[in-house]
């Protein structure tokens, strides 16, 4: 019972997370993925996931540092690699935020790119964090039943 | 339907089995994209760089059915690989991104792409890829049956009427047939090209064919080419006049391609490795084209330094191509040693340019390029001499030595051991120069004499070498004026280390083909062998030039015997693939 308890409290874990927006389609598509083979995918994939994205943050803090005058270009360049990173986890709200940024860019508005990309972190960090929570309840509840729908 | 001959496990499972090359520099894409199409029970290979991908393919050519790349990649621009998968392997690709503009979308499919898909990606799509292999297959089968066998064809076709899988084989069977054929009859192929609509049959300008091919335009004298001329002098049967004609085509963009180049280069005091993406794409074709043992022994090893360094920048799409050609490093065996490479003393300046940035690389031997790796230790008599002492750092030579006496671009790597019973030090201790090579032996002595074959005749060599190789490495002197400018451009695209003084490589290399290489008889030669000798640094060796004040030494024209085209191919020797696929 306690074993159903958690995997309840994982579901509406997931299922919240969905309804926040915060992940979309792809996410299940990953876990639909998941086999014996790869018992722990989804995982995997966040972790590498977490692995190129921070690396990117950094690359843009980087460059947005280089203010005068911001290169716009590479700011693009780096948040598509951004994007295309948080589009293979389904991250949503992560996702409109990097086309925001790349708006700004397009503008030319180092105002909007800056302020965007705080928006971007936050997000990020959030998203990160809950994705953290989930996997440990996830872990604490056994093994994983398949994935459900949760739209 | 089972014929015997079809079956096989791929094709009685088809579409389980595919052989699919997945290109994407995100690696959680790429995780994704194999487990979801392990899935599908295709076979794959994931690889995160572009020039990774045109090694693998180009390693074994039938070993992949269709390729998957991501159009955002640092090393090459996906559109790029795009073309030259397209050209060199005829395989169908499939185009991803996770950007979905329209005009995006339709770059794709320009460039020929069979499919283009946004990521996020889903598993359903990719179970589909298959209809592109099929479909591939029965164009060709169907120009095979056009014009070779009608009822062959129908023959298989109707043998296996039991199950799809039967026409699938039959396809396939008949694709491989005409593979074969096409192997054995070139000609054939290129007819049957030429009528389909759907499957261009295509001519394989090997490296041996396009060797035949400059020396030719060589032999003729660039400014009075014709295809007809060349084809009569190449005398290969099978061949044909348009076969030339376009070849001929390419091979001369390829060459403004290679002198725009140099040109730019000598403008740019340090060159960009990193550049466009097209840059990137001639480094990489150089960088693959290295591995590959039948390409040109061009140095393209040190084009493709380092990644995305195209040091060859070709100027344009096209640059991939060259590169290509000049890439292919081929077996090292020859080239290397090919301190006949001196033949290329005017190595291109795209070339040399490359060279510098490989020899940078060389001395930290960072070939940072797995593909540089695979460039065989040449010699590269990479025109430039460094005025001073050679010193490793200063140029490693690269020898092209492909058989188009391209200059080895990439000297990064291979350290000229040289010879010290030669005063010309063949620089390679290899002396095999690659058959074609003909490795400007530089003997000191007489300029020309030893062109063919000499391989490491110094100087001499030189002015046979530019003519045995086919110039391949044309880049190199094209020259003519602007040797000058050439080498110190590539001299100060020698990241390396690679001496500036090696402006004079040029210049070096006339005054050794002057001086008959007297002074090459110079002693640090086994020294300076021990580097990448960059022609120049190897002339220095030879002949002890290293004092010498090249700089204006080099004059393309100053070998006499050194027929103009000699400098002109000099630009060949980077031979880009793209011209052997006719």
């Amino acid at each position: 019972m306690d074993r159903n308890q958690s995997r309840r409290q994982v579901a509406a874990m997931k299922q919240s997370l969905f309804d926040q927006g915060l992940l979309d389609e792809q996410f299940i598509q990953l876990e639909e993925l998941q086999d014996d083979a790869n018992p722990n995918f989804v995982e995997e994939i966040v972790t590498l996931h977490y692995r190129d994205s921070s690396r990117l943050i950094t690359s843009i803090e980087q460059a947005l540092k280089e203010r005068n005058p911001l290169d716009f270009n590479k700011l693009d360049t780096l948040m598509h690699q951004f994007k295309g990173s948080s589009s293979s986890i389904g991250a949503k709200k992560v996702k409109a935020e990097c086309n925001l940024f790349r708006e700004y860019c397009r503008a030319g508005s180092a105002e909007g790119c800056m302020r965007s990309f705080q928006q971007l972190k936050r997000e990020y960090a959030a998203l990160r964090k809950k994705l953290e929570a989930y996997f440990q309840l996830a872990r604490q509840a056994g093994p994983q039943e398949t994935a459900c729908r949760s739209k | 339907m089972d014929n015997g001959c079809f079956s096989s496990p791929r094709h009685d499972a088809f579409p389980a089995g595919l052989r699919v090359l997945v290109v994407d520099d995100d690696p959680t894409w790429l995780r994704i994209l194999e487990k979801m199409l392990k899935k599908c029970l295709y076979e794959v290979t994931t690889c995160c760089l572009a020039t990774e991908a045109l090694k693998k393919l180009r390693e074994r050519k039938d070993a992949y059915d269709i390729v998957i790349s991501d159009v955002n990649m640092p090393d090459m621009d996906g559109f790029k690989l795009l073309e030259q998968v397209g050209l060199e392997m005829d395989l169908p690709v499939i185009m991803m991104s996770v950007d979905g503009e329209t005009s995006r979308v339709m770059k794709g499919v320009q460039h020929g792409a069979c499919d283009y898909l946004l990521k996020p990606i889903r598993m359903k799509e990719l179970r589909n890829i298959w209809q592109h292999v099929f479909r591939k297959r029965m164009h060709e089968a169907r120009d095979y049956e056009s014009h070779e066998g009608f009822e062959t064809l129908h023959l298989i076709m109707n043998g296996s009427d039991q199950s799809d899988d039967g026409n699938l084989f039959a396809v396939e069977e008949i694709t491989s047939m005409k593979k074969r054929k096409d192997a054995d009859n070139k000609h054939d192929d290129k007819e049957l090209g030429d009528h389909s609509p759907t499957k261009k049959a295509r001519v394989v300008w090997s490296v041996d064919l396009h060797q035949k091919f400059v020396k030719a335009v060589n032999q003729i004298g660039f400014d009075k080419v014709g295809p007809k001329k060349i084809l009569d002098l190449m005398s290969v049967p099978w061949l044909t006049r348009e076969n030339v004609a376009s070849h001929l085509q390419k091979y001369r963009l390829y060459l403004s391609r290679l002198q725009k180049e140099n040109e730019q280069k000598s403008s740019s005091s340090g060159i960009k490795h990193s550049d466009s993406p097209s840059k990137d794409t001639g480094s990489f074709s150089f960088l693959n084209t290295a591995n590959n043992k039948q390409q040109n022994d061009v140095a393209i090893d040190s084009f493709s330094y380092s990644d995305g360094t195209s040091l060859l920048q070709m100027d344009g799409p096209s640059h991939e191509s060259d590169l290509k050609g000049i890439v292919s490093e081929p077996t090292t065996e020859k080239r290397r040693t090919s301190t006949s490479d001196i033949s290329d003393p005017k190595i291109p300046k795209s070339s040399q340019m490359t060279l510098n940035e490989p020899f940078a690389s060389l001395e930290s031997s960072e070939a940072s390029h797995a593909v540089f790796d695979c460039t065989i230790p040449r010699q590269y008599s990479w025109s430039e001499f460094p005025k001073g002492p050679l010193k490793e750092e200063q140029k490693t030579i690269v020898q092209l030595e492909d058989s188009f006496s391209q200059l080895p671009l990439h000297g990064t790597q291979h350290h000229i051991q040289v010879d010290q019973s030669q005063s010309i030090a063949s620089i390679n201790s290899n002396p095999s120069i690659t058959e074609k090579e003909v490795a400007p032996s530089i003997d000191t002595k007489p300029l020309y004499a030893g062109y063919k074959s000499d391989y490491m005749s110094p100087v001499s060599s030189i002015g046979s070498a530019v003519d045995t190789f086919p110039k391949q490495s044309k880049s190199v002197i094209v020259n003519d004026q602007s040797s000058q400018p050439i080498f110190t451009s590539n001299v100060s695209l020698k990241t390396q280390g690679f001496n500036v003084d090696c402006i004079s490589d040029l210049d070096f290399y006339q005054m050794n083909l002057l001086m008959g290489g007297e002074a090459a008889a110079s002693s640090p030669l086994e020294e300076d062998l021990n580097h990448f000798l960059l022609q120049s640094e190897w002339y220095n060796m030879n002949f002890g030039l290293q004092h010498i004040d090249m700089s204006e030494y080099y004059d393309p024209r100053f070998i006499a015997e050194a027929p103009s085209y000699f400098y002109d191919s000099a630009d060949y020797s980077s031979v880009d693939q793209s011209l052997f696929i006719a």
